[in-house]
């Protein structure tokens, strides 16, 4: 063992504010080891900012990781010319309030240029891999901060902190580095990338709680609001210059928030009355529930559910 | 909307502590089952993918309840394609612990994957069927489990439906597991008997074992320590970046940032940096909170040292005075996780805590055979390029290791570092071995002498006297 002349520390150790060591002190610290890891191996980090709450808790945690230093890396927005102006105004805010660079990459500028076209239904989320790629490739950006969560679904349960990307920007699971104690291994070949995802080990409610022990602000539409509503596939869509709604869909007033921020045309909000974190917590925690048999219902509620979580990262 | 019951948002989670398990047994044990029983019982399965595992065991053709196996099913198209099927990452939580619980397939690639999954793991559940006992492939589990020093295991003898709740065939199985358990060194094993099928003894305690009076599992998931054990070692803090911010604010300061990989820091302590040997003061432990007076693994922080010594990314800050090994020959035990095979004299990196130095791969002179649990000593080592990396066959030289293969190694390094023992240092003991040219993950290492060396015959030659000096 170790040498016997180390201090026995008395259990449950406390921190140095007098509290135990609690599960969020746990995953920001391991949050932060990683966005230290890829200051001190990468050239050319960026944090992919999309104004959504996870993009946020990483700006937050980047910035306590090199305080008093300033966030060492570059903001990227990939804008699909339909957000929320709400979104578009807090991120415009944010990057003046802290000092920040930020790099938008436009899917309007892509459709533009012939290198997207744009779809049938007027969505727009697909459309934002090809200007992500573009400006990762233009700025040469060797390390992608994504908020990408591994409870979201199946397939991200598998995927890496540190995720090695070909030069197409392409996932190889075949290629998937074996990740051991807290060795990531960032080497790449040039043309290479490496998306890290240091909320890997955050579950929703998880980085809900985070803001609410952090105080940090969100956008306003995380929050319930009157909004002029249309359903569409089981969502409340909000109407905009995307195309909605349709002739056969009505418009109607209702209390809603956001769950996730995306693209217009396919960011459903939900029916809520939460107006504060500690109402959002508790709204989420009861989302949860899991009684046997679910009712039609809410089968329904939880399908969009599901879409928005899909939803909720770049990739 | 329906009020929660269990993981309620006005629960108090302000000392909620986190607990990193693994899981190893194959499906055939009811793994899949086992862990869709805690996410379920723990209600951390969200609404859409139960009612998804509803209608999928519905349109299998059930009628007893949601086949919880399904929660943790793989992708269709994974399985389809013959993709490699990897460690899957499970959340659950209650009102005093969250857990994150690195799901490892037992079958195709064990070694690697299960290898991979109790890195970080401070308890490994070990599944064994109770019709079947203890079989190879938990012997084959219990000593991966070892071999990583994974400090708490629980055996989960499932099934006990299918035995009639028979308690001398649990107390079998629990006492032949713990008798191997002992001969790898593993200092803690508790056995649970439950069903996983109908719930007995996972979350809650069954009717049906009354002579059973332990812990069920999550009970015991509950009590088991959790990061106390990286406390009461010696203070590690590999750097892993220096901070420097050069503002009109801060324009002198000068901070090394890095997580406490073990022990504590406070404000006064003197600490050498190595592998320099430099010693300094900590003037300041800082946080984007606020200074602290000291700190803990696994707090990330930064420390303001007293004078202008040259530390930078990759050095460790340890106590003064600490004994710690600084050299440029590693010995240790590695498993091998890259298909290409091992090639002697090979140039490698190693990455050892924050630092990577380019290294000569020396010596393959054991191996570890996990099927028949055996080590054997290799003999022929010394020249370079004995075997050809191009050959894969089964009969290749012995001296290389292929995927999978658990073997001990000499490592020469570019440069001297800090190299701590595994069995003492689980948190700085870890090393990689990188390929050059590509960057590719080919093998991951313990330094020192591991439960290889404990397996391996009396070796009549030099190695016995550092095997006698670590006290395994």
């Amino acid at each position: 063992m170790t040498t016997t002349d180390t201090p026995p520390v008395a259990a449950p150790a406390p921190s140095a504010a007098g509290r135990t060591f609690t599960q969020l002190d746990a995953l920001e610290s391991e949050a932060v080891h990683v966005m230290r890891e890829v200051a001190g191996e990468f050239e050319r980090p960026v944090l992919l900012f999309s104004g959504g709450k996870d993009s946020i808790v990483m700006l937050h945690l980047a910035r306590k990781a090199f305080w008093p230093a300033p966030v060492p890396f570059t903001l990227l927005h990939v804008d699909t010319g339909h957000n929320f102006p709400e979104v578009l105004g807090y991120r415009d805010a944010t990057v003046e309030r802290h000092g920040l660079r930020l790099v938008v990459a436009s899917v309007q500028d892509a459709i533009d240029d012939g290198r997207v076209v744009e779809r049938p239904d007027g969505s727009r989320n697909p459309l934002q891999t090809v200007p992500l790629l573009d400006a990762i490739t233009t700025h040469r950006f060797d390390a992608v901060f994504g908020g990408g969560r591994r409870d979201e679904e199946k397939a991200r349960a598998k995927e890496r902190v540190f995720s090695l990307r070909d030069e197409f920007g392409q996932w190889d699971p075949r290629r998937q580095r074996p990740e051991l104690w807290d060795l990531y291994n960032g080497r790449h070949r040039p043309g290479e990338h490496v998306r890290v995802f240091p909320l890997s080990n955050w579950t929703e409610l998880d980085v809900w709680r985070y803001i609410e022990r952090e105080g940090i602000e969100l956008p306003s539409i995380y929050y319930a609001h009157e909004r002029e509503v249309f359903a569409r596939d089981g969502m409340w869509l909000a109407p905009g210059g995307w195309g909605g709604p349709r002739a056969d869909e009505r418009l109607e007033l209702r209390t809603v928030r956001y769950r996730t921020v995306g693209d217009m045309s396919c960011t459903g909000a939900v029916e809520s009355g939460a107006t504060t974190v500690a109402e959002v917590i508790a709204e989420v925690a009861a989302s949860r529930l899991t009684e046997r048999g679910a009712t039609r219902a809410d089968d329904r509620a939880s399908e969009a559910a599901m879409e928005d979580r899909k939803r909720e990262g770049y990739f | 909307m329906t009020t929660t019951v269990l993981d309620p948002a006005g629960v108090d989670h302000t000392h909620r502590e986190l607990l990193r398990l693994a899981t190893a047994g194959s499906v055939d044990d009811g793994k899949s089952t086992l862990i869709g029983r805690l996410l379920y019982d723990t209600k951390s399965v969200l609404a859409d993918q139960l009612s998804a595992v509803e209608r999928a065991t519905a349109a299998r053709g059930g009628t007893d309840g949601p086949d919880l196996a399904l929660l943790t099913d793989g992708l269709r198209a994974e399985r389809e394609q013959g993709i490699t099927i990897d460690v899957a990452y499970r959340y659950f939580s209650t009102a005093t612990r969250a857990y994150v619980l690195a799901d490892t397939p037992g079958h195709v690639q064990y070694t690697r994957n299960m290898v991979t999954g109790a890195s970080t793991a401070e308890l490994a559940i070990v599944l064994v069927d109770a019709r079947k006992g203890v079989l190879e492939q938990t012997r084959r589990h219990a000593t991966v489990t070892a071999l990583l020093g994974v400090p708490h295991v629980v055996l989960a003898v499932n099934k006990m439906d299918l035995v009639g709740f028979d308690e001398t065939t649990f107390r079998a199985i629990a006492a032949e597991f713990a008798a191997y358990a002992a001969g790898l060194g593993v200092p803690d094993v508790v056995a649970v008997p439950l069903s996983a099928l109908a719930g007995d003894n996972v979350v809650e305690r069954s009717v049906r074992t009354p002579w059973y009076d332990g812990p069920t599992l999550l009970e015991h998931l509950e009590q088991v320590p959790v990061t106390r054990d990286a406390r009461t070692e010696e203070l590690r803090l590999p750097v892993q970046v220096v901070i420097r911010p050069r503002t009109a604010e801060h324009p002198d300061y000068r901070g090394y940032a890095g997580k406490i990989a073990s022990g504590v820091v406070r404000v006064g302590d003197e600490v050498t940096v190595l592998p320099s040997g430099k010693s300094s003061v900590v003037t300041g432990i800082d946080t984007f909170d606020g200074p602290l007076r000291q700190a803990h693994a696994p707090q990330s922080v930064t420390l303001r040292l007293a004078d202008d010594v040259d530390v930078a990314r990759g050095d460790v800050v340890v106590p003064a005075g600490a004994d710690v090994t600084v050299g440029a020959d590693l010995i240790g035990t590695v498993c091998w996780l890259a298909e290409r095979r091992s090639v002697l004299g090979q140039r490698l990196l190693v990455r050892i805590g924050t630092r990577t130095v380019r290294a000569l791969l020396r010596e393959v002179d054991a191996r570890l055979d996990v099927d028949t649990l055996t080590a054997e000593p290799l003999r022929g080592v010394d020249t370079l390029h004995a075997v050809d990396a191009t050959d894969t066959s089964s009969d290749a030289a012995p001296s290389a290791l292929g995927l999978n293969a658990i073997g001990r190694v000499r490592v020469r390094l570019a440069e001297p570092v800090p190299l701590d023992h595994y069995a003492q240092h689980r948190r700085t003991g870890g090393f990689l071995l990188v390929d050059p040219s590509d960057g590719a993950t080919l093998a991951a290492g313990m330094v020192g002498p591991t439960l290889l060396d404990r397996l391996l015959p009396d070796e009549p030659d030099e190695g016995a006297d550092w095997l006698a000096g670590a006290g395994i």
